[in-house]
């Protein structure tokens, strides 16, 4: 694939495309791969020398400096007046506005050597589920070929002070030592009932087992009660399996209520993917060298059927073709204009409206409860479980203060999956929120729960010390290193020619079917990657873990 | 493995597994043209293991192997060159484990080459192996077995092995072979009190606590409930036995007569049958089989026994050496019955050695049995064999109910035997404690889900439990919970019909146990016999235990005193138990599901036996007796048939042999003078003239005057 340095201002040839990409991220790049495996030629730019844009994993270095870059400067010359565009051999020229994705950056800590040993999430904590269907996708367009997974090796929930396994299978229950052995009964005899459910929802089962329309729209948590489970089980199930971000107990939020039929669908993704592949140990999988595999990992697979790509390369404008009403080229920061029939851009710039039209896509894009995602990557030199090294940490709702709302996830990644330098361990945390500063609170909370912060920072504490529950070995919380947090915007939906940003979940699923409505928008006659290879190959790249 | 659904096969499937065939069968000459002339050369060991790549099912070709290696090894003592051999027939077994994990010649194989050069094997090779076997397949029980051979032959430390099995468990806790070597291992290692293994209860306590990790988690799964299973086994484990009940029990008085009158409530009749010398049979029921009760293990000191060598004698429907009840009779002669002054009988036993377990335990404590036997002079003539016996009437109009009904003496037999074993046996407080601990719960567990297992396992709980304490001083206290018991067993009956067989003989057993746990439900089964034939006969309490759908009698322990037992209107299809009971005169059997002469087996020891109702049962309806099967060790060892009763049969037509040759067995040992068989598919008139001439003492056949001819 072709690269460009910045000094050197190539002259792009052909000069004309089907699709042109900019910004390597994830969306972007799946799109750009899909377009490219059905035929169509394309031009990937990205501004930035290294792929992902904001799902890149990155040097702690470069990290703080992309965050910091878009933010919003406190001397932003917005308001400064434009230089009218030049005309275009296709049309009118509309400059692009940036778009400050971060706020509230704050970076604390010295970052320990050799700190280019560390490659961090910009989007974390974000895994895949064995039964993910971007794992599908991949096995399906071979993406798999050019990237790697270890298994996450477990998830615990922290509650009453303490930080727990969370028993998520069969396995996992009987070996648990926290849940009284009614609670393990219940348990199963849950995990059984949503398992029959599924399969005769796949028309296997008895038709008997499948639970009922009425059900299926009550609040999941109504459902859980009526199964007569108890908090404790509820609480695993609603937040550390199917990833509940908003407290289902308290009415105030009653809109953002989990119902059972979500919760089932999350459940059955979740058990499904336990024993997919043989090596993983668990549900989860995460990418050896980071999260930034993934768009890189597509790109790849983009170049290799054809497409043209160009880093450190910034488009200036779009050109609004005003016979077709649309836009139809891009200029280049060179002032190279490039024609073409599709624009993409990342959510890194704003997009103005192509006038008159509204988008068709904006109600098609389902709408985000939270405007904000909370997010905070840290480096520690000690594992959060004495025997474990990469394990999701939930905390839920009202676990750490009354008035928590969200559900906080962390996941703890080690040198394993070649992340960080050997006897480090970088760990990513997010949380939802409507209001940054409530939201960077609800993390600090969590900072204080799971480190101890350098030079007594704690807060006051009481379970400070032993943070385990039922584990061998008692041993201080680790001690924090580094941190970085940030807030994210999360612009609702995308539009035609704008890709929706980073999610505040924690698996690819719903950036997926964003992805593959905006591919059928842009090519509404092509397959989102055609299933050119058999199911056998599942497991590939999958290592042991 | 496991679950895998079978593919049919397709077209080039076919052409593929045709040419296989071809070079199998080319293979398989060669290598028995080789076989045949013993040629143990290297191509010919290479056809050989082509062939077992191929197929390793062919036995022929192991045994070649096996042949040629014998013949190789005798020709070269070179080091090298039997250390290649070695490792040569691994790496073939191996290859064929490959290819079928579950391949027993593969298996016999290598076992057979580690054996023969064991100093040359790698061990750490062969366990690698194991485990990756092992992980493929983790209820390979040939991986299991073969690990077993092989750390008896690496001389592994058990204690590893029982961690390899929990770290199986953990990876999956349905896996019956790694509970069965755990349940093996632990008992070796409890067995020989291995540091860190003693004391067993703690062991034990600890195992409990850990499968019922597994039974929670998921009670539908049955690997983890063999292993409670035997857990619950091994906490009420029952090393060494001791005697429960004796007939006659310690501390009574005997008064012998064969008058009519009753004299004291602690009385015995002895009757008719005897004319001179009656025989008093001394019954010893012990709570579990033992072996070697004869007159050196058991003293009986009396002047009934100077000079005199008692003979005991096993009761037991088995008739084998081993069983819970034995008895010996002691004569009294017609010389001893004039005196009025009591004989004092004192029966001792467990001071010497020989009276053991079935398993080699011996007793657990000395024990001495001490009564004393008035003889109370007779009315001269009134044990005349020719005195004519009235009629016995077993219906209701004959019974009448007395609420001021002594029966206190019969059961006090019972429980003195109880208050002397518990002196000297405490019952243990961590067994009963463990006991009431798990019973509470699988309450829990029940009450949570609707689990058959859960159910049965609760039921046998509640079962060990009354059996501990029955063991103990307290015959009242604490033995409830028989309601709860009787309930799961009609669930289980109800939901599980396969098995009704089992269940409604462990709801019988319950049965027979809450009827006879204290005086007042026994009393509730406590008739007064209003027909004088029966108390005439000094018959005055009948223990009438009929309508209670019983199909098997248990706890017969506590019944040794009974002389009238009605078990009419039941489901009983066997009688098994009943032979313990040696002062029975009159017994009722009719209405119930008896289907053979057979299944009479028990009564031939019953010397008391006067009168016996089989009426209305299935005797005759089927050619074989099934139900005897089940129990028997093997169909064609019949006990009858055993024991020197053969010659007996040379007074009786050949065709009459072969159509009753059972009932002849059974019938030609009892002095019955009433028999009732009416209602039995058997009944016709070359039978009843048989029972006549069969059974000289009979005098009601089917309430007909039996005629004898």
């Amino acid at each position: 694939m072709a690269e460009a340095t910045a000094g050197e201002h190539p002259v792009i040839d052909p000069s004309s495309f089907d699709l042109v990409v900019s910004g390597t991220g994830l969306v972007e790049s799946l799109v750009a791969a899909a377009a490219s495996a059905s035929g169509k030629s394309v031009l990937h730019l990205d501004s930035n020398p290294y792929y992902g844009v904001h799902y890149s994993s990155l040097s702690p270095q470069s990290l703080s400096s992309f965050l910091q870059q878009n933010a919003p400067a406190a001397a932003d010359d917005d308001d400064g007046p434009r230089q009218p565009a030049p005309k275009s051999s296709v049309g009118v020229a509309v400059d692009l506005q940036p778009r400050r994705l971060y706020s509230h950056v704050e970076i604390a800590g010295e970052v320990p050597e050799p700190s280019r040993g560390f490659l961090l999430d910009l989007s974390g904590p974000r895994v895949l589920y064995c039964a993910d269907p971007m794992v599908d996708v991949m096995l399906r367009s071979g993406a798999s070929h050019h990237i790697e997974f270890k298994s996450v090796d477990g998830s615990m929930i922290y509650w009453d002070g303490k930080l727990q396994m969370v028993p998520d299978s069969r396995e996992a229950i009987f070996k648990d030592k926290s849940l009284s052995l009614t609670e393990k009964t219940q348990m199963t005899r849950f995990l059984k009932l949503v398992r029959e459910h599924i399969t005769s929802e796949g028309g296997e089962g008895e038709e008997a087992s499948k639970i009922s329309g009425p059900y299926l729209e009550m609040p999941f948590v109504k459902f859980l009660e009526k199964q007569r489970l108890p908090p404790k089980i509820k609480l695993i199930v609603l937040y550390a399996i199917a990833m509940a971000d908003y407290d289902q107990d308290n009415p105030e939020s009653c809109n953002k209520l989990m119902d059972t039929k979500e919760g089932l669908e999350s459940l059955s993704l979740y058990s499904s993917s336990i024993g997919r592949f043989p090596n993983a140990v668990g549900a989860l999988i995460y990418p050896i060298y980071g999260q930034g595999e993934l768009p890189q990992a597509f790109c790849r697979l983009a170049a290799v059927k054809g497409a043209l790509y160009v880093l450190r390369m910034p488009a200036s404008s779009l050109l609004f073709d005003k016979e077709d009403k649309a836009y139809k080229g891009v200029r280049l920061a060179t002032g190279q204009d490039i024609n073409c029939h599709r624009i993409l851009m990342d959510s890194s710039s704003v997009v103005p409206p192509p006038f008159p039209s509204p988008d068709p896509l904006e109600s098609t894009i389902e709408a985000s409860h939270a405007s904000k995602v909370a997010r905070l990557v840290c480096i520690t030199r000690s594992s959060l479980h004495p025997q474990l090294s990469n394990i999701l940490i939930i905390l839920p709702p009202r676990s750490l203060f009354p008035a928590q709302e969200t559900s906080i996830r962390a996941l703890q990644l080690g040198s394993g999956l070649a992340v960080c330098p050997p006897d480090f361990f970088v760990v990513y945390c997010s949380t939802k929120c409507d209001d940054a500063i409530r939201g960077k609170e609800h993390l600090l909370a969590a900072m204080n729960a799971l480190f101890e912060l350098p030079g007594g920072k704690n807060e006051q504490d009481e379970h400070s010390g032993d943070l385990y529950i039922n584990e061998n070995t008692s041993k201080s919380k680790p001690v924090l290193l580094w941190s970085a947090s940030y807030v994210q915007e999360l612009t609702e939906g995308c539009s035609l020619s704008s890709s929706p940003m980073p999610d505040g979940n924690l698996d690819y699923g719903s950036l997926l079917k964003s992805t593959e409505k905006l591919f059928h928008s842009l090519y509404p006659q092509e397959e989102f990657f055609t299933a050119s290879r058999p199911s056998e190959e599942e497991g590939d790249g999958i290592t042991e873990g | 493995m496991h679950g895998r659904p079978r593919k049919t096969a397709k077209a080039e499937d076919l052409v593929a597994s045709a040419a296989k065939a071809e070079k199998l069968r080319q293979l398989q000459s060669q290598l028995l043209r080789n076989h045949n002339d013993r040629i143990y050369n290297k191509e010919a060991l290479e056809i050989c293991s082509k062939l077992l790549e191929v197929n390793p099912e062919v036995y022929t070709a192991w045994n070649y192997r096996k042949l040629a290696v014998q013949s190789n090894l005798e020709s070269c003592g070179d080091h090298e060159v039997v250390q290649s051999i070695v490792n040569q027939e691994l790496k073939i077994a191996e290859i064929a484990l490959r290819r079928n994990p579950k391949c027993y010649g593969a298996w016999q194989h290598r076992k057979w080459i580690l054996n023969l050069g064991s100093d040359k094997a790698d061990f750490d090779q062969e366990f690698r192996l194991l485990d990756q076997l092992l992980k493929a397949d983790s209820r390979n029980f040939h991986g299991w077995n073969h690990r077993r051979f092989v750390v008896a032959l690496k001389n592994v430390k058990e204690e590893e092995e029982l961690n390899f099995t929990t770290e199986k468990i953990n990876t999956n806790f349905s896996n019956y072979s790694a509970w069965h070597n755990r349940s093996v291992i632990l008992s070796h290692l409890m067995k020989q009190n291995a540091p860190g293994f003693d004391p067993r209860e703690k062991v034990l306590t600890e195992e409990l606590e850990f499968i019922h990790q597994a039974l929670f988690t998921d009670p539908d799964d049955q690997s983890g409930w063999f292993y409670h299973l035997w857990l619950l086994d091994q906490i009420i484990a029952r090393d060494s036995p001791f005697l429960i009940s004796s007939w006659p029990a310690h501390g009574t008085e005997l008064i012998l007569s064969s008058n009519t009158s009753v004299k004291d409530f602690q009385h015995f009749e002895s009757t008719e049958y005897a004319q001179d010398i009656r025989a008093l049979p001394i019954v010893l029921y012990f709570n579990q089989a033992v072996k070697g009760v004869n007159s050196t293990t058991v003293t009986v000191e009396s002047i009934f026994t100077e000079n005199v060598d008692l003979i005991w004698k096993p009761l037991s429907a088995s008739n084998s050496v081993e069983a819970h009840c034995w008895v010996t009779y002691l004569n009294i002669s017609e010389r001893d019955c004039n005196s009025l002054e009591p004989y004092s009988i004192k029966v001792s036993f467990g001071n010497t050695q020989g009276l053991v377990s079935s398993d080699g335990c011996p007793l657990s404590y000395a024990c001495q049995c001490e009564f004393s036997l008035k003889i109370s002079p007779h009315s001269p003539g009134s044990c005349s064999k020719e005195s004519n016996v009235n009629m016995v009437h077993w219906d209701n109009e004959n019974f009448s109910r007395s609420e001021f009904l002594q029966i206190r003496p019969f059961l006090m037999s019972y429980q003195r035997q109880k208050i002397i074993a518990n002196s000297e046996l405490l019952i243990s407080e961590w067994c009963s404690e463990t006991l009431s601990r798990e019973i509470m719960l699988f309450r829990k567990l029940i009450s949570e889900i609707n689990c058959k297992i859960a159910k049965l396992t609760l039921g046998r709980l509640l079962i060990a439990r009354n059996f501990i304490l029955s063991r103990g001083i307290q015959l009242t206290k604490n033995r409830t919970h028989f309601e709860e018991t009787l309930q799961l067993y009609d669930d289980l009956i109800r939901l599980d019909p396969s098995h009704i067989g089992y269940y409604k003989d462990q709801r019988s057993l319950v049965l027979m146990d809450q009827v006879t746990s204290d005086e007042e439900s026994l009393r509730k089964h406590c008739w007064l016999p209003k027909e004088l034939s029966l108390t005439s006969a000094g018959q005055s309490v009948c223990l009438r235990l009929n309508k209670l759908s019983l199909t098997r009698i248990g706890f017969v322990e506590r019944l040794l005193w009974v002389n009238v037992l009605d078990l009419s209107h039941n489901e009983l299809q066997s009688v098994e138990g009943l032979e313990a009971m040696q002062l029975l005169s009159h017994l009722n059997l009719s209405h119930n599901k008896l289907s053979s002469m057979t299944a009479l087996e028990p009564l031939r020891p019953m010397i008391s036996l006067q009168a016996l109702d089989i009426s209305y049962n299935e005797i005759g309806a089927h050619s074989i007796d099934t139900k005897r099967y089940q129990c028997a060790s093997s169909p064609l060892s019949h006990p009858a048939g055993t024991c020197g009763d053969v010659q007996g049969f040379e007074d009786f037509d050949p065709e009459e042999v072969k159509l009753y040759w059972d009932a002849i067995l059974i019938f030609k040992h009892l002095h019955l003078t009433q028999l009732d068989v009416v209602g039995n598919p058997i009944l016709n008139e070359p039978f009843s003239s048989l029972m006549i001439r069969l059974v000289p003492s009979l005098q009601w056949l089917d309430g007909r005057p039996a005629q004898q001819s």
